[in-house]
């Protein structure tokens, strides 16, 4: 079986959980007999190659010949930026028009897209250009190369998906990791919810990464139940090292540690560190990261007057994770909408007690994490307060808790994977 | 000598704790659901304790002596009984007064404390013989722990309090080759004789009666009257051991439960070599067969039979040791609200919930379990045992 594989960002250069995600899930696919061609705008050359072979689309030639060229725009006209649809033409005039357009077009590829193109491969201003652009040279590389299934990693390399798809007439599986409404809320951009549609409708299966993202691709997107299937994400620890750390305080910690943006629930996390401070000073909370909601939660703090013993330190990377995982008594994700969500299991593999939200995929698979709505405040600070105070509490959340997270490997996950494969290429046979 | 079939049901509802916050520890003092129990209370007697009652009690008018059952009532669902349906209670009474039925002793709470203190243990015992000679007008003279909890050294002290029977399960670990179908006496004391439950018909009305995938679905009365019948071909006592509330609570009235309650005792006085007696006629009559060698506590729960349903994790024993800190203080405290409020917490079914043993298929540990996971009921509960401690005068 051999799979073309379209993502986003690949280890060691990545911006969020989706390259990592990637990269367990092609190392698990390999042990078990799975090539994957993995295809990626920016490579740089330092990627861990051992389970896949990854092609650099910048490296790769849209197409060679006009006739080529002729073939892929016929096939990817849905990619046209151009609209034919003018008012008050007759029939003769219209095909007129369309023959211009297409002469105008096929200019304009030719200047743009003869010569390879330079994808910056991040989250730009151009981010829609670079989406539309990676699903021409995607036809081209579907072209060039032999696979059974192609399988593209959330709304960015969607586009990429159905031009492949197009030109190779093999099934496409697409892997939800994230949607517009966990990133925006009910505000969404419907610039990109249309893509996601897009690449949903075209696919021949559909993968989402909890039962929650499932729930919302079914109902957001109206997509055929029957298509769409959860595989959880996995996680596997490389490296397990549990430091030691000496500390500054003798409080215990609660620490909050994500971008703080309306989707990670900040504002809960603060009200439950008031609700806690009330009843023990004992305690001190830290909020570790960044985002859009950055000021206005320092200023909640200050106004609640519980910024002695609450702390902020901006966005951590690397070693700081690792540090702040070592000092923490309790961790807390007091997440809104979260598809998955990876940094609780890293903190109970690091032994810290951690809570979640009831709206998080991962509560899906965690027995040993406590459970509460987000939006619960009371809930989340006896919960807070539970771990604090009963010590067999922390113990068995963390005992049962490291067992848990060890036992959630890539190969699970990338076996239901490879039958998600299966199921789509025998019925295309 | 005729064959005996015994049957005993069990009645308790715990007092459920409502969501007690720890903002709320050392200022609200109010730490029960009284709504859930007080709907719980008022449904189970609806469903189950009234309607059975009417059946069993016209059983006994029509067999006229020769139908006779046991029950054990907890103290604390007789308080709710008193409390949220007194009818129920009033139907119980009327059971009472025909001298068909036998009333058993138990730990009062419904508590675990044949596993940490003798003292405390006996202490509960003789609160419940007074509750049982209050309402029911009889002193018990059998005795039933706990979830059927019962080792040795549990039996020697429920011997030295008096008793003459106890019952307990028939777990298969211990019995080995051996039948649950006679009657044994406790390895210490052989003055105790001990009733088994017979798991296998005993759950085939508990737990199966409405199952119809169950490949003897429908259950008739006449089967099952044909069942004890082969087993007491050879064997002395079939002992049917339940929860009450399996009449119509756990197998729904529509599932024909309650016509099976009343044909099957005629399907079984038809047999000419059987009859039904009470616990403590039954040991009284058959002679005993073995001592019975119990090092550890069994008990009916789960297929394990022991107790680590209700103290197998690192939550309920710390919940249990902490619980059991302040009982010497509670008791000498001479502050009746407190003493009250500490036995509604001993109730064995604050533990139950507790239970991490069955994430997957927690079917029977759901009924009635008012929290999502065993941390909530753990976190509750120790705020309500944080609470409480506080209230504690300190000598």
């Amino acid at each position: 079986m051999k799979v073309l594989m379209f993502g986003w960002e690949f280890p060691p250069h990545i911006s969020g959980g989706l390259g990592t995600a990637c990269d367990g899930l092609t190392r698990g696919l390999a042990k078990h007999q799975v090539r994957v061609l993995f295809v990626m705008p920016s490579a740089s050359g330092d990627e861990d190659q051992s389970a896949v072979r990854i092609i650099n689309a910048s490296d790769v030639t849209a197409f060679q010949t006009r006739k080529e060229a002729r073939e892929l725009l016929e096939k990817v006209q849905f990619l046209k930026v151009t609209s034919n649809l003018i008012p008050y033409l007759g029939p003769d005039e219209f095909e007129e028009q369309v023959d211009l357009e297409r002469e105008k077009e096929w200019n304009e590829f030719r200047i743009s897209f003869g010569q390879k193109f330079k994808f910056s491969g991040k989250y730009g201003s151009n981010l829609m250009e670079e989406v539309m652009r990676y699903s021409l040279v995607a036809s081209a590389i579907a072209r060039q190369n032999e696979f059974d299934v192609i399988h593209a990693h959330d709304w960015l390399t969607y586009m990429a998906g159905i031009a492949a798809k197009r030109v190779s007439g093999k099934p496409l599986v697409v892997h939800v990791h994230a949607t517009e409404f966990d990133r925006s809320g009910e505000n969404i951009n419907t610039q990109v919810y249309d893509l996601e549609k897009r690449g949903m409708e075209a696919a021949d299966r559909v993968i989402a990464v909890s039962n929650l993202t499932r729930n919302i691709v079914i109902n957001n997107y109206h997509i055929d139940p029957s298509k769409v299937f959860t595989v959880h994400n996995a996680v596997d620890f490389s490296t397990v090292e549990n430091r030691e750390i000496t500390r500054g305080v003798p409080e215990k910690i609660v620490t909050f540690l994500g971008r703080i943006t309306f989707q990670k629930g900040p504002e809960y996390f603060i009200e439950a560190a008031y609700k806690v401070l009330q009843k023990t000073k004992d305690v001190r909370f830290v909020m570790a990261g960044s985002g859009d909601l950055f000021n206005r939660a320092i200023r909640r703090v200050a106004k609640l007057g519980i910024s002695s013993h609450f702390h902020f330190t901006g966005f951590l990377r690397g070693e700081d994770v690792k540090n702040m995982f070592a000092y923490s008594d309790v961790y807390v994700m007091p997440s809104v909408s979260e598809p998955f969500g990876i940094s609780p299991l890293e903190a109970m593999k690091a032994n810290v007690p951690t809570i979640i939200s009831k709206q998080s995929g991962v509560a899906e698979v965690l027995h040993h994490a406590i459970k509460v709505d987000f939006w619960d405040v009371n809930a989340l600070a006896d919960a807070i307060y539970g771990l604090l105070t009963y010590p067999a509490l922390s113990a068995m959340t963390v005992r049962c808790g490291l067992e848990e997270v060890n036992a959630l490997k890539w190969d699970n996950a990338a076996l239901k994977v490879k039958q998600i494969y299966e199921s789509v290429t025998e019925e295309k046979l | 000598m005729k064959k005996t079939l015994c049957l005993y049901f069990q009645v308790h509802q715990p007092y459920r704790l409502r969501q007690y916050r720890f903002f709320d520890i050392g200022k609200n003092h109010d730490y029960f659901d009284e709504f859930a129990n007080k709907t719980i209370m008022a449904r189970v007697a609806s469903r189950c304790y009234i309607p059975a009652n009417r059946i069993i009690l016209d059983l006994i008018r029509e067999y006229n002596g020769a139908f006779k059952v046991a029950y054990s009532i907890s103290g604390i669902a007789l308080e709710q009984m008193e409390q949220f349906a007194p009818r129920a209670l009033e139907s119980f009474q009327e059971l009472a007064q025909t001298g068909q039925v036998e009333f058993l002793a138990e730990t009062y709470s419904h508590s675990l404390s044949s596993l940490i203190s003798p003292r405390k243990f006996k202490d509960q015992i003789k609160v419940h013989v007074k509750a049982v000679e209050k309402y029911f007008g009889q002193k018990p003279k059998a005795f039933r722990n706990t979830e059927l909890i019962y080792s040795d050294t549990i039996g020697e002290m429920v011997a030295d309090m008096g008793f003459t029977t106890m019952l307990t399960e028939g777990a298969r670990h211990i019995l080995g080759w051996k039948s649950p179908d006679y009657l044994y006496v406790n390895a210490l004391n052989p003055k105790l004789k001990l009733l088994l439950r017979n798991f296998r018909l005993s759950d085939d009305i508990a737990f199966r009666f409405s199952d119809n995938k169950w490949a003897d679905w429908p259950l008739t009365a006449e089967k099952y009257a044909g069942w004890i019948a082969g087993a007491l071909e050879k064997d002395d006592i079939v002992n049917i051991f339940m929860d009450y509330e399996s009449f119509g609570e756990h197998q729904p009235a529509s599932s024909g439960i309650f016509n099976f309650l009343k044909a099957m005792p005629g399907m079984i006085l038809n047999h000419t070599n059987l009859e039904i007696l009470t616990p403590s006629q039954a040991a009284a009559k058959h002679q005993p067969i073995a001592p019975l060698n119990v090092p550890y506590a069994i008990s009916w729960a789960d297929e394990e039979r022991d107790i680590s349903a209700w103290l197998g994790n690192e939550l309920q024993s710390e919940a249990f040791q902490n619980l059991y800190k302040i009982e010497d203080l509670v008791r000498q405290s001479n502050d009746p609200d407190l003493q009250r409020d500490f036995r509604r917490l001993q109730a064995s079914d604050h533990f139950y919930y507790m239970c991490t043993k069955f994430f997957s298929d927690g079917d029977v540990h759901k009924y009635f379990n008012p929290y999502d996971t065993p941390y909530e009921a753990f976190i509750n509960y120790m705020n309500v045992l944080s609470d409480i401690t506080l209230r504690t005068p300190k000598k």
